[in-house]
């Protein structure tokens, strides 16, 4: 049996259903970050100091213009694949892959860091917060990474079948990255600045 | 959606060119963290500058700024919940903000006499 309006727009809300699937998934999503900005706001409003400059503000900052840059190779992505040219997207998609892989490893050495010097998510209530958002930021950007590579590999075999269909996937998958984009926008001031 | 190639190729443009104004807001914040302002300020610039940054990511990678009833409808649900988890859960803290919380057993730090 198919799945029904994966292509086709649905009569009632103008939309595939994968489209509203994808935009009540990152509804849900803001939600859940949304919690932990606000357990954010009220530990740093509560304490009566806040420690400041203790997280690396220039591997901030790099993972800052990775992410964007990201976020401008996952839209050509789609783009390139509206526009019919595969070695495009392919470029575009594996580049998004890459640049995820390498906010990845910065994360990597930060967290080594701060692990090091014994700043463990215990340490304080800096680091627990700065752990937890970090840290569940982390793991979305680990759950991109697997759907992008579903579709670099296995899942690129749909281009030939229904290259409509793809696209959309590509579109969907591109939604949720622009999303995690947007968190680590408000993540780096409020953590590394602030 | 626009799938029309034409409209593509000019949406390019745009993408590219909203990649590179989201790197120069980065490098905006940064330097404006370098003028250590006094916190309200700091708090205001960076909150500012995010907030437009991802506003243009929103709007234009996302897509938002044409998109169907159904997902604004969607979103502005959105961020009435986002809104309720932002400001229900201060208002029963707003009380302490700014004091320091007694210890338990009532010896307050930094607080003498009494006893």
């Amino acid at each position: 049996m198919n799945i029904p309006y994966t292509v086709e727009e649905r009569p009632d809300t103008g939309l595939t259903n994968g489209k509203l699937g994808i935009w009540l998934f990152l509804a849900s999503e803001v939600m859940l970050f949304g919690a932990l900005f606000s357990t954010y706001i009220i530990l740093r409003t509560g304490a009566p100091e806040w420690p400041h400059g203790e997280l690396n503000i220039l591997l901030g900052a790099i993972n800052t213009v990775i992410l964007i840059t990201s976020s401008v190779t996952m839209v050509m992505a789609w783009a390139t694949l509206k526009l019919k040219d595969w070695a495009k997207h392919r470029l575009y998609l594996i580049a998004t892959f890459v640049l995820a892989g390498v906010f990845l490893v910065n994360k990597y050495f930060e967290y080594k860091d701060h692990f090091d010097k014994g700043e463990t998510p215990a340490h304080s209530t800096f680091t627990a917060i700065y752990f937890t958002l970090t840290g569940l930021h982390g793991l979305h950007i680990l759950g991109g990474m697997i759907v992008m590579l579903y579709f670099i590999g296995p899942g690129a075999k749909l281009w030939t079948k229904n290259p409509d269909q793809f696209a959309n996937r590509i579109e969907f998958t591109g939604l949720y990255w622009h999303f995690v984009d947007l968190v680590w926008i408000f993540l780096f001031p409020i953590l590394y600045l602030l | 959606m626009h799938s029309d190639s034409t409209e593509v190729k000019k949406s390019v443009r745009t993408y590219m060119m909203i990649g590179v104004a989201l790197l120069v807001f980065t490098g905006i914040t940064v330097a404006a963290n370098q003028f250590h302002f006094g916190v309200p300020v700091a708090v205001t610039v960076a909150l500012v500058i995010a907030t437009m940054k991802g506003s243009m990511v929103a709007s234009i990678f996302m897509h938002l700024s044409h998109e169907k009833k159904w997902v604004y409808g969607a979103l502005i649900l959105t961020v009435l919940g986002f809104l309720i988890l932002m400001t229900v859960p201060m208002f029963t803290t707003m009380d302490t903000i700014g004091k320091r919380v007694p210890a338990i057993g009532g010896a307050a730090s930094g607080e003498h006499g009494g006893h």
